[in-house]
Order: structure tokens, then sequence, then C-alpha cells
């Protein structure tokens, strides 16, 4: 059986061609989108709220379907997946992680896994290496449950949990945005040097500037479900179209919040 | 004659009635699981019918049960008098806690949790075995007991028609004019009541404590 990673060699990780998005009312939230993904770079999507970056980001792993256009995973439409072994294929990191409550930090650590029959004491194994990766002894937390952990540390355990089953692609969806300025800087540090340690394809949601030019390799700007332009970070600053001049001089008073509000 | 004597003295008799009660409560809390949990849990999604069934529970609540069992008693297959006609009477009431809290338990899990366990590609099946049940499970038992603690009081009015169980004492002492042998229906009954509320109770934490 071919998997994602079999597919993702070279050149293009992820394409969007001409993506929309509407919802049942006929309301647009994703408008002709073209957007390519190179493998192993950070792609981040800013934009203010309702900008159509969260559901750019659930039309990769078809927890939303596109109204039109296509996706294309290593050159192939996601619409001829089975949606649920490209989910397996793709980690997903939410906002307040997600981790299920009832389950012990193990456990929603080894969810791919177990959903995708590793024996036992491979997925033990993994489960001590992700969480020794992201910073947490296994010994000391592997056995406790999430409302037991501190808002940083239920987000490292859902970027262990996204990295388990060793996916191509991930999905970061505004990830530490719910998280304390001193807690949210170092979980950013230590992203961006697993980012460049692990070579994935990351697609990263988030509405902070400062966020998106430290983590990003490139940064595409949404603006009303419409993609304004992709910059590196270095041209971000320096580009002169109204959307990003907003987002740039919030950086001078205040970049940690949601300035260009 | 106190009703603790009267209690003593016919003690082969209340031991049977209990355990006709007992068999009422059980059969009509059975149907009413067997119905209600399948259907809540169809009904999640399902906002419309979900008003229209959860509507039709709410005004079987609102019928007198003395009413109820007496509307049954003429419907073909399931009425007449005897013990048939309570158990159905019981369930339709027993099934409004049970469906509601089924349908609020699952409802009200974590929007965040079920969509990073989608995301994270378990099929429906699994997000609703592995993630919503157990985390709804403590709401779900809430319902089991409302409905069980009000079933138990409603089968002491099953007697009138004939289904046995405690309540037959009830009857037999208005009919005497007797506080006591009303008492030696009452009492037990009562008791049951609160024995099978704590026990739920004591499952209901365990399933939240996990």
């Amino acid at each position: 059986m071919s998997t994602l990673s079999d597919g993702i060699q070279d050149g293009y990780a992820l394409e969007f061609r001409e993506t929309t998005y509407r919802l049942p009312s006929g309301v647009p939230l994703l408008t002709g989108l073209n957007l390519r993904v190179a493998r192993g770079e950070t792609l981040v999507l800013l934009g203010r709220s309702g900008s159509g970056k969260t559901t750019t980001l659930k039309l990769i792993n078809r927890l939303l379907e596109p109204s039109g256009g296509e996706i294309l995973i290593a050159g192939r439409p996601i619409a001829s997946w089975d949606p649920i072994q490209l989910r397996r294929g793709i980690g997903y990191v939410i906002q307040d992680a997600g981790l299920f409550p009832h389950w012990t930090v193990e456990r929603n650590v080894g969810l791919v896994p177990r959903l995708e029959k590793w024996p036992q004491e491979k997925i033990k194994a993994r489960v001590s290496e992700m969480l020794t990766l992201v910073g947490l002894p296994p010994v000391e937390f592997a056995q406790r449950r999430p409302a037991g952990l501190s808002g940083g540390q239920r987000q490292r355990v859902g970027v262990a949990r996204a990295l388990a089953a060793d996916p191509p692609i991930l999905l970061m969806d505004e990830p530490f945005a719910a998280l304390d300025p001193i807690t949210r800087a170092d979980l950013q540090r230590e992203f961006h040097a697993l980012a460049q340690r692990l070579q994935k394809t990351i697609v990263f949601v988030t509405h902070d500037v400062r966020e998106a030019l430290f983590v990003g390799t490139r940064i595409a700007l949404l603006e009303q479900g419409r993609l304004v332009g992709v910059y590196a970070p270095a041209e971000f600053l320096k580009a002169t179209e109204p959307e990003i001049h907003a987002f740039a001089t919030s950086l001078e008073f205040d970049g940690t919040q949601e300035g260009a509000r | 004659m106190n009703w603790y004597q009267f209690l003593a003295e016919n003690r082969g008799e209340v031991f049977e009635r209990l355990l006709e009660h007992i068999g009422l409560v059980g059969a009509s809390m059975g149907i009413a699981l067997l119905v209600g949990l399948p259907l809540g849990i169809a009904l999640v999604r399902r906002a419309r019918l979900q008003r229209w069934v959860i509507g039709a529970a709410n005004v079987v609540q609102t019928i007198p049960s003395l009413a109820l069992f007496g509307f049954l008693i003429p419907v073909p297959w399931i009425g007449g008098v005897g013990a048939s006609t309570a158990i159905v009477a019981l369930a339709l009431y027993a099934l409004l806690p049970v469906l509601r809290n089924t349908v609020t338990g699952i409802a009200e899990v974590d929007p965040a949790v079920v969509e990073s366990a989608r995301g994270m590609g378990m099929t429906s099946w699994q997000v609703l075995w592995q993630v919503q049940l157990p985390l709804a499970a403590p709401v779900m038992l809430a319902g089991v007991r409302v409905a069980t603690a009000m079933c138990i009081g409603i089968t002491t009015i099953a007697a009138a028609i004939g289904a046995g169980g405690l309540g037959v004492f009830i009857f037999r002492g208005l009919a005497m004019v007797n506080n006591q042998v009303i008492l030696a229906g009452a009492i037990p009954a009562a008791l049951l009541a609160i024995v099978a509320d704590s026990g739920l109770g004591y499952f209901q934490r365990s399933t939240a404590r996990r």
C-alpha cells in the first residue's frame, strides 16, 4: 500500500489549485486559492480572524471538502485518498491541543500508531522517543492525564502526538495562541529548531505576525478568503500592500497580540 | 399493628412483591436503555428530528401515570391488565431522561477533542466508542439514575392495573384505610430507590474518574 511519504520525495508536497470553499448557505470562506508548499518548508498562513486560514488547513486533511478546485499532495489529488488513511499520514495540532482527557499522556501520544496497529512494544518505544523529543521526560509524564499538565506541557504532548506516526506533513492551527507569552516564546523557539531538524512539510496557521516571521520559511497572507501574496519573512515587512502594512505596523506597538484588529 | 410488624408477619409476600417490583423496574429500564441509548446517539447530529423526538418524550412525561396506565389497557398487543402494559408505560417514562442525557452528554463533549480525533484519522465509529461515549458516560449515567429512581416510584402505581409490585400494599392500605399497610409498601419502595440511586451514583462517579 502506498503511503503519503512515498510520493513526497521532491518537488511540491502540497498544492492548492483554484481551491474554493463555500458554506452550505453559499457564503464563501475561501476563494480561488492557488498555493504550492515545497517539501520540508514551514509555510505560515497568516491572517485575521475569519480570513480563511483555518478553513484552508481543514481542507488539507479533509475535515472540510472543497466546493471547487482541488488539492494535491505529492502530485496526487487528495480526493482520491481514503480520508481516514490520508489523515493518519498528516499530523494535526490545534489550539488547545485537543488531547483526550480520559487518556494518559502515553495513550494520547500513541493514538495514531495504535490506529495503525503497530505492535505494543514499538508503540511504547515510539511514545518515549516522542515525549523526549518535545522535552517531557517519559518517566515523569507518560502516566499523567492532560488535566494534570500546564498549557505548555499539553501543547508539547499535542506536538508529540502529531509526530508519533512520523507523518510527512504537519498541520498546526494556532498551536501556541492560548499560552502565556513566555511559554509561547519557549515553544516557538523549540518548535523552530525541531522543524529544521525533522524536515517535515509544515502548514502553520497564526494571526501573530511576530510568530509568523519567526517560524515561517514563507508567509502566505490571507484576507477575507483570498490570498494576498506569499513572501519570505525578509520581504514581508518591506512589501507595500496595504494589508501587509496593517500587519507590519501592528508589530511596532505590540507584536504579540492581535494588534491588527 | 405497626408497619414493621406487618412487614415481619407478611415477609413472604413482601419479598415476593419486592421481587415483582424489581422485575418491573428492570424490564422497563432495560427497554428504555435499549431504545434510548441508540436513539440518543443517532439523534445527536440530527437537530430537527431531535426536537421532535425529545418533544414527544416530554409530552409523555406530562401524562399522569395512572392515566397512562389506563390509556394503554385498551391498546392491542401491548395492552390489557397486567405487567406487560405496566412495563410499556414505565419504559415510556424512563425514556426521556435516558434519551435527553445521552444527547446532551455527547453534544457537550469538547468539540476540539472530537475534531482532533477526526483529524488524527479515527473513523466515526472509533470517535464514538473511544472518545464521545466515554466522555459522555457520567452525564448519560446521571440520566439512567434519574430514570431508575422515577421508575421505582411510578411502579407502585402499576399495582392499580394488576401488575403487582410493592404498590399492592399501598392500594390495599388505601382500601382498608390503614396507613400502616400503606407504609409497608411505601417504605420498602423508598429504600429500594435509595439503594438503586446510591449504587448507580457510585458507578457514575467511577466513570467520571476514569
